[in-house]
């Protein structure tokens, strides 16, 4: 049961209880129940160790209590560790010991030997080039990061108050409520130089001073959650992982904008991170830091979760903002801006989840502090998603201004079954890609919009040789066209038209002048579209082609695939020297493209060919090739 | 089906969310979760409860992805074609299930209404590409194979429970 807090020494109280239970659980087990691990079998691990733990009479607790527990074991689920590769994953505290890959037949082991006697158990760490690392803190995909944001991601029981409590959660707030006057923490936001996390960069300080500056009584705090760029999963993390962050932050937001109500708009596909918002704001509610008069201090606030139906385009502002009003989410002409006409037409505060997440570290270490870190223009650490062909996938923290070499070498692990680095493609359908050359640039919000690409929401999505970089223009473009909402020309029809180019190259009808028109509609789209996600939508052509002119140029005139991707400009051939006559391919071939007499070289009819690549698994003497 | 029944679950959902113009969408969501679409016969209802117009409703359930005015299966799969999926080959997992299933782009939902399978931008879950859901439940680095191995049990799971 959560008391109700009434005033600030209740709070202050409650923080020192929870912070010595915590002390007195001598021993933790952390089970990753990030979505990651929970779909590789998490919460059956927790179970069973669980099991386990009453048949051997271990005394353990699945809860931090407001009275502590001698010589309890915690057993906690906690947020995601980033490391979704190596799940289920977990965690033995003191000893900071991080065990990979868990199964249910290992959980015995882990009571047995590491609890009860506190031995590691080597096959279960993570393990690179002979190396064992015992330490999570040790790992090379943890060693070079700069964990703030996600500092409490998988430390934590990601659905107890009191944990976040008991490591010092909501003194932020409790300063902005009654050591700190609103012009203070927006002086201090300010001051911070901290940047809209959501794609934008723009300054939260200056924005917040906007809508305070406000005459309407009447304003509103919004969290936008609709994490919905493909390959991005940032937000998602923080919200499953580390909720009570996040409110506090849209409470200092309130408090600072003298708004009374917030709205935490979360996509449809995240079904985990609205429950356990519901859970945090609940048990917020229950103590008396959501409601009327928090703490005697006579700040009232409430949130709300709306959730998404499923359109990208509601990522942007007053889409959004639409859509909590249950209209269909579609932007609409700016100005007037959402600082001054938001939801419900009232001033509003619209950031991203990670921006949230930063604002207590601000108010808790100093705006200075958080200047220290990262370039002077863009200071802090941003949260990036790690994925496609990289040794470690996950999610990551570094601060602004690491270069692309170190993440994706260093942390990354570098590339999956030996391929090439060829290039990532960054922020998304509104981001761009970045090559080789690009390696040692610092990643900011600065440096990357000269190089023609966007941070974006932080999705890294790293390609080898065989990607082929039409292919990917294509399928961005494919995803915008069917999220565009339909309101204005230049995206409904523009990004339809790139994409009818775009696919007839891939399918070898690419013409002369193809690129050209490509670039002009880009340019057209980019200039006159009427939200962000339309502005950028060209975005990724664009770069793909700065980038890789000559694949484009090898589809168009000479109908070739250089990375051998696209299927309908695949050659198959047979080699006459191997062919032994054996007539399986023809039987295999389902658009009887094949001829020829038994025990005599076989033809294939590149007319009839399909180019499924049938015949070239059929054939028992590797006869048959692609070029 | 029975319209009395419908009413109620309608109530039921109204009274939860409020009969207001910004509980349109929560409404709908929550209609779609227990009929798995939204059937048009309610909308006269709706919209008269939550003072908008049944073009408004319409607007609104044909503007999100995750609303369907058609029926979907019991068992809702949906493929990750995000970029780390798309990346790591979902597409061939797609055709494997429509192959399986005799669906389409244009044919989402099996004959007998027991599979719908459609694809998704992206759940999130891109350190387990490529990956797929059967009613949110996520299955994580799937191949074609595995795919086709899951449509069996999952036509067995449902055998069991309607011998059971």
């Amino acid at each position: 049961m959560l008391t109700m807090l009434k005033t600030r020494a209740d709070l202050d109280a409650l923080r020192e209880r929870c912070a010595a239970a915590a002390r007195a659980e001598e021993k933790k087990i952390l089970v990753c129940a990030g979505t990651g691990c929970v779909s590789s079998g998490s919460l059956d691990i927790f179970d069973r160790l669980r099991e386990i733990m009453s048949e051997k009479g271990v005394d353990c607790t699945v809860e931090l209590q407001e009275e502590p527990h001698e010589h309890a074991v915690g057993m906690k689920k906690s947020g995601c560790h980033g490391f979704c590769e190596m799940g289920p994953l977990v965690r033995i505290e003191p000893q900071g010991w991080l065990y990979t890959r868990v199964r249910l037949s290992d959980c015995e082991e882990i009571v047995e030997r590491t609890i009860l006697r506190g031995e590691h158990i080597e096959r279960l760490a993570y393990q690179k080039d002979g190396t064992v690392h015992k330490e999570q803190e040790d790992i090379p995909f943890y060693k070079k990061q700069t964990r703030l944001v996600l500092e409490h991601c998988g430390h934590i029981d990601a659905t107890s108050i009191l944990e976040y409590l008991a490591i010092g959660g909501y003194t932020a707030f409790e300063k902005a409520l009654f050591d700190l006057s609103p012009d203070d923490i927006i002086r201090e936001v300010t001051e911070s130089n901290l940047r809209g996390r959501g794609g934008g960069g723009f300054p939260a300080g200056r924005k917040w001073s906007q809508v305070q500056r406000q005459k309407e009584p009447v304003k509103y705090v919004v969290c936008n959650g609709d994490e919905g760029d493909p390959g991005a999963f940032m937000d998602r993390s923080i919200m499953e992982g580390d909720p009570h962050r996040m409110l506090e932050g849209m409470m200092i937001a309130g408090r600072a904008c003298g708004a009374s109500e917030g709205y935490i708009y979360v996509r449809a596909e995240y079904p985990m991170a609205v429950s356990r918002l519901q859970n945090a704001i609940a048990q917020a509610e229950a103590c008396g830091l959501l409601g009327r008069d928090i703490l005697g201090s006579g700040f009232d606030f409430t949130l709300h979760i709306s959730r998404g139906a499923g359109a990208f385009v509601c990522g942007e502002g007053s889409a959004l903002t639409a859509s909590i009003e249950g209209k269909r989410g579609m932007p609409r002409v700016k100005p007037p801006r959402t600082v001054e006409h938001g939801l419900f037409d009232k001033p509003t505060v619209l950031n991203n989840v990670e921006t949230y997440a930063n604002v207590p570290l601000i108010l808790n270490r100093g705006a200075a502090w958080y200047k220290s870190i990262g370039p002077e223009n863009s200071p802090g650490t941003k949260a990036f998603a790690l994925t496609g062909n990289i040794v470690n996938t996950g999610l990551i923290e570094v601060p602004m201004g690491t270069t692309l070499r170190e993440i994706i070498f260093d942390i990354g692990g570098g590339m999956r079954d030996g391929g090439e680095f060829k290039a990532v493609q960054i922020g998304g359908p509104s981001g761009g890609c970045l090559t080789a050359e690009h390696l040692d640039m610092p990643l900011d919000f600065d440096s990357l919009k000269k190089a023609g690409a966007m941070i974006g929401s932080g999705g890294l999505v790293v390609m080898d040789q065989h990607t082929c970089m039409v292919e990917v223009a294509r399928f961005f473009m494919n995803f915008t066209q069917n999220e565009s909402c339909g309101k204005c020309v230049p995206c409904r029809e523009g990004t339809r038209r790139m994409l009818e180019i775009l696919e007839r190259i891939v399918a070898g009808n690419g013409r002369d002048g193809d690129i050209e028109l490509l670039l002009e509609l880009a340019d057209t789209i980019t200039n006159t579209a009427l939200c962000g996600l339309g502005k950028s939508a060209a975005l990724p052509v664009v770069s793909t082609i700065k980038n890789f002119r000559s694949e484009y140029e090898a589809h168009i005139y000479e109908k070739r695939c250089p990375t051998g991707n696209c299927r309908k400009l695949r050659r198959i051939s047979i080699d006459p020297k191997l062919c032994k006559g054996c007539s399986k391919c023809s039987r295999t071939c389902p658009a009887g493209a094949i001829s020829g007499v038994l025990k005599q070289p076989f033809v294939i009819d590149p007319d009839k060919c399909i180019k499924c690549g049938a015949c070239v698994e059929a054939c028992p003497f590797h006869a048959i090739k692609e070029d | 089906m029975n319209t009395h029944e419908m009413y109620q679950t309608a109530d039921a959902i109204l009274d939860r969310c409020g009969r207001e113009q910004r509980s349109v969408i929560a409404v709908l969501q929550g209609i779609q979760e227990h009929y798995r679409y939204l059937p048009r016969e309610l909308f006269p209802y709706l919209a008269e409860q939550l003072g908008v117009s049944e073009a408004r409703l319409y607007s609104v359930a044909t503007f999100y992805e995750n609303f369907s005015l058609d029926p979907k299966g019991h068992f809702v799969i949906k493929v990750c074609d995000g970029t780390a999926c798309h990346v790591r080959k979902s597409i061939p997992i797609l055709e494997r299930l429509r192959s399986d299933l005799g669906l389409s782009d244009k044919k989402v939902t099996t004959d007998d209404l027991l599979f719908t399978v459609e694809t998704v931008s992206c759940l999130g879950a891109c350190g387990l590409a490529p990956v797929i859901t059967v009613n949110d439940k996520v299955h994580p680095g799937m191949t074609p194979d595995k795919a086709s191995e899951l449509i069996k049990q999952l036509r067995e799971e449902l055998q069991n429970a309607d011998n059971a």
